[in-house]
């Protein structure tokens, strides 16, 4: 044990002494965490729109102006000719064309049917998918003002309508930042702690001072345990900053108890130290411990959940999520911050870590009594 | 007992073979060179006698225990200094110290009548950061460290490579301090000349030790005469000489280039004539005293 102080004690002399593992520790996180969720939106406004109209009806109008009048669509012209509507699009001045055709209001009356044309540009498919759903909105709001319009006596055969009225639980305004803080959080955490892991003890042998420890009575568990006792404390001060952040720039409601968050946390950080403890054995520079750290690091993040929900992805990738540990740390973040759940829906997550934690560190340690 | 006995080592790395079944011991009290170009397989040796690498073949033991399975005795008990210098280059000449201290469970205090003298020397830099220290001075901490537990046996890796010739003398006189407080020396050099440093030496060519006695010993079986030769020009004279009748071997060393011959009889003059009527150059030449870089040469070329 004392000789488990004498390492971790020496392992903190070189982290406050040296300037940009401070900065590393403290500015990036912050820095990092108020970017990319100011920056990062899923919310999409300012489509631009271009209108060739063919009827130049009342009807019609009413698409015009409904469209104008709305926050999401930036009305960019109204036309008559297919082709200038086209070179709009063609040279990204347009990002929907909607084409409403001849005697479209005299069809609507007549026939109570009639068809609009709507053109998206798909180079980026979340924005058209959503663009597409604004604009249906839209039209089905038109449809509704016309036929009310048009048809003072109701029918008596017409069909019934249900409506359906959705409320956003948890997030009711799907307010961006308290959907993404807690992700952002887990992610920066896990990156920065795998590599500062990885490249410190890669160092230790790109020096070489791992041989001359090597050669005292320290073991390998002591040294280990030496290592990622500091890390572990950096990790904490890593996320309670974070989340501090998060709750004073974003104000984000931290719905459950950060006891719970704490005690997920404290077995988590030893997943991912043991993964960095695993990259160390595998390289021999600090350099390849870094490309090597960014396999994994990449692999984690696209896969977790935070950017696509998880759900989404095809099978394989769903069971690769399995021994992805930032999947786990963005779900528990997001269940116990914003919607509140409590020790018992997270013990069952906190149970996998503690079984991960020693599987990882297990095979790191039996690795590295092989190399060196 | 001896401190260290090691028993037909060897050790292969993939298709090279660094360590070819040697064997020596190192006697208690005894400072002990280990002498051979670079690439001659020493630091191998030195690797697996401080427990760092593992033996294909062969066994030895440090301290009356196996290097395998008696590594954490070993661990506890030997001083050593690698060939590189591996301490923390962050941390202060007094932090490097204290860790090592700590870690062995003394203080630097306690440690002062064995390596009084050399931290003497760089105490007024101790809060000075070691990777900013000269070579000279980190070669001193590293001792420091190295002795700090008061080892049995202290191990060296070529601990005098890239210094100076004056650190080097002084790194000498500081190893036989401290191997008159009774430690055990084993250690390595690629440099010839300080082989008569040592109480006893192994001479190591390609893996394998082509001579092991005193220093006095290897030198008084060169049974050849020997000559030191100098022109205006010695890298043109060794051309113009090179197929004198019963040259043995000639090379250039340092001032001189030293010729070996044959003939138990050989007398300079014979050489002085054979020179005069192949050379232009104004030649002196005189008989010398073979050194262990001769014996080397004469053994790696005859043996």
């Amino acid at each position: 044990m004392k000789i488990i102080f004498h390492l971790v004690k020496k392992e903190f002399l070189q982290i406050l002494r040296s300037k940009f593992m401070i900065a590393l520790m403290t500015g990036v996180p912050v820095i990092q965490l108020i970017l990319l969720s100011f920056a990062a939106n899923y919310d999409i406004k300012n489509l631009k729109v271009y209108m060739v109209d063919n009827d130049l009806s009342p009807s019609s109008r009413l698409i015009a102006t409904t469209l104008q009048g709305s926050s999401f669509f930036d009305f960019k012209g109204y036309t008559f000719s297919q082709k200038e509507a086209f070179d709009a699009l063609s040279k990204d001045k347009a990002d929907i064309i909607i084409e409403i055709p001849h005697h479209f209001e005299r069809d609507l009356v007549k026939e109570n049917n009639a068809s609009v044309q709507v053109l998206i540009n798909a180079i980026n498919n979340t924005k058209a998918g959503l663009a597409n759903g604004y604009v249906q909105a839209v039209l089905q709001d038109v449809n509704a003002n016309i036929r009310s319009e048009w048809k003072t006596a109701p029918q008596l055969n017409s069909t019934g309508q249900i409506e359906v009225v959705s409320v956003n639980w948890y997030n009711p305004t799907l307010d961006y930042p308290t959907l993404m803080v807690p992700g952002i959080l887990a992610e920066l955490l896990s990156l920065l702690t795998i590599i500062l892991t990885a490249l410190n003890i890669v160092k230790e042998k790109e020096i070489g001072t791992l041989e001359q420890i090597n050669v005292t009575p320290v073991t390998k568990f002591q040294f280990i345990l030496g290592k990622l006792l500091p890390f572990w404390v950096i990790g904490h001060i890593i996320f309670w900053t974070g989340l501090s952040v998060g709750k004073m720039v974003f104000g984000i409601p931290i719905l459950g108890s950060l006891l719970v968050i704490e005690a997920f946390l404290s077995v988590y950080l030893f997943v991912v130290l043991g993964i960095g403890l695993f990259i160390s054995n595998m390289a021999e520079t600090q350099q390849q411990a870094m490309f090597v750290a960014f396999f994994f690091i990449m692999a984690f993040i696209l896969l977790c959940g935070l950017f696509t929900p998880a759900e989404n992805m095809p099978q394989w990738a769903q069971w690769l999520n399995i021994i992805n540990p930032l999947y786990y740390f963005v779900e528990v973040n997001r269940l116990v911050i914003i919607k509140g759940s409590g020790l018992k829906i997270i013990a069952p997550f906190i149970g996998y870590m503690a079984i991960y934690a020693i599987g990882i560190n297990g095979l790191a340690i039996w690795r590295y009594k092989k190399t060196t | 007992m001896a401190a260290i006995e090691v028993h037909q080592i060897s050790k292969s790395f993939g298709e090279t073979k660094a360590v070819k079944d040697m064997s020596f011991n190192v006697n208690d009290g005894e400072l002990f060179g280990l002498i051979g170009p670079d690439g001659a397989g020493k630091t191998t040796l030195i690797k697996i006698l401080v427990t760092l690498q593992k033996p294909d073949s062969g066994s030895a033991k440090v301290d009356g225990q196996d290097v395998v399975s008696g590594y954490h005795h070993i661990r506890n008990i030997i001083g050593y200094m690698p060939g590189k210098f591996a301490l923390y280059q962050d941390l202060s000449i007094e932090e490097n110290m204290s860790f090592f201290a700590d870690i062995f469970g003394t203080k630097i205090e306690e440690q002062m009548e064995l390596m009084g003298d050399i931290y003497k020397q760089i105490e007024p830099f101790k809060k000075r950061k070691a990777g900013q220290l000269s070579g000279g001075m980190k070669q001193k901490l590293a001792l420091c460290c190295a002795l700090i537990h008061k080892p049995k046996i202290l191990v060296l890796d070529e601990p005098t490579t890239g210094v100076d010739a004056v650190s080097r003398r002084e790194f000498w006189d500081m190893l036989s301090h401290i191997k008159k407080q009774g430690i055990s020396i084993l250690v390595s050099t690629p440099y010839m000349d300080e082989a008569a440093r040592c109480d006893r030496i192994a001479l190591v060519q390609e893996g394998s030790i082509i001579a092991l006695d005193t220093p006095k010993g290897i030198i008084k079986d060169f049974a050849h005469p020997i000559f030191g030769i100098k022109g205006d020009n010695n890298y043109h004279l060794i051309e113009e000489l090179k197929n004198m009748p019963g040259l043995r071997s000639l090379y250039p060393s340092g001032e001189y280039a030293h010729l070996v011959m044959d003939d138990k009889n050989q007398s300079s003059e014979e050489i002085k004539n054979y020179a005069a009527a192949k050379t232009h150059q104004k030649i002196e030449i005189e008989p010398i005293e073979a050194d262990i870089e001769d014996c080397f040469i004469e053994m790696m070329q005859h043996g």
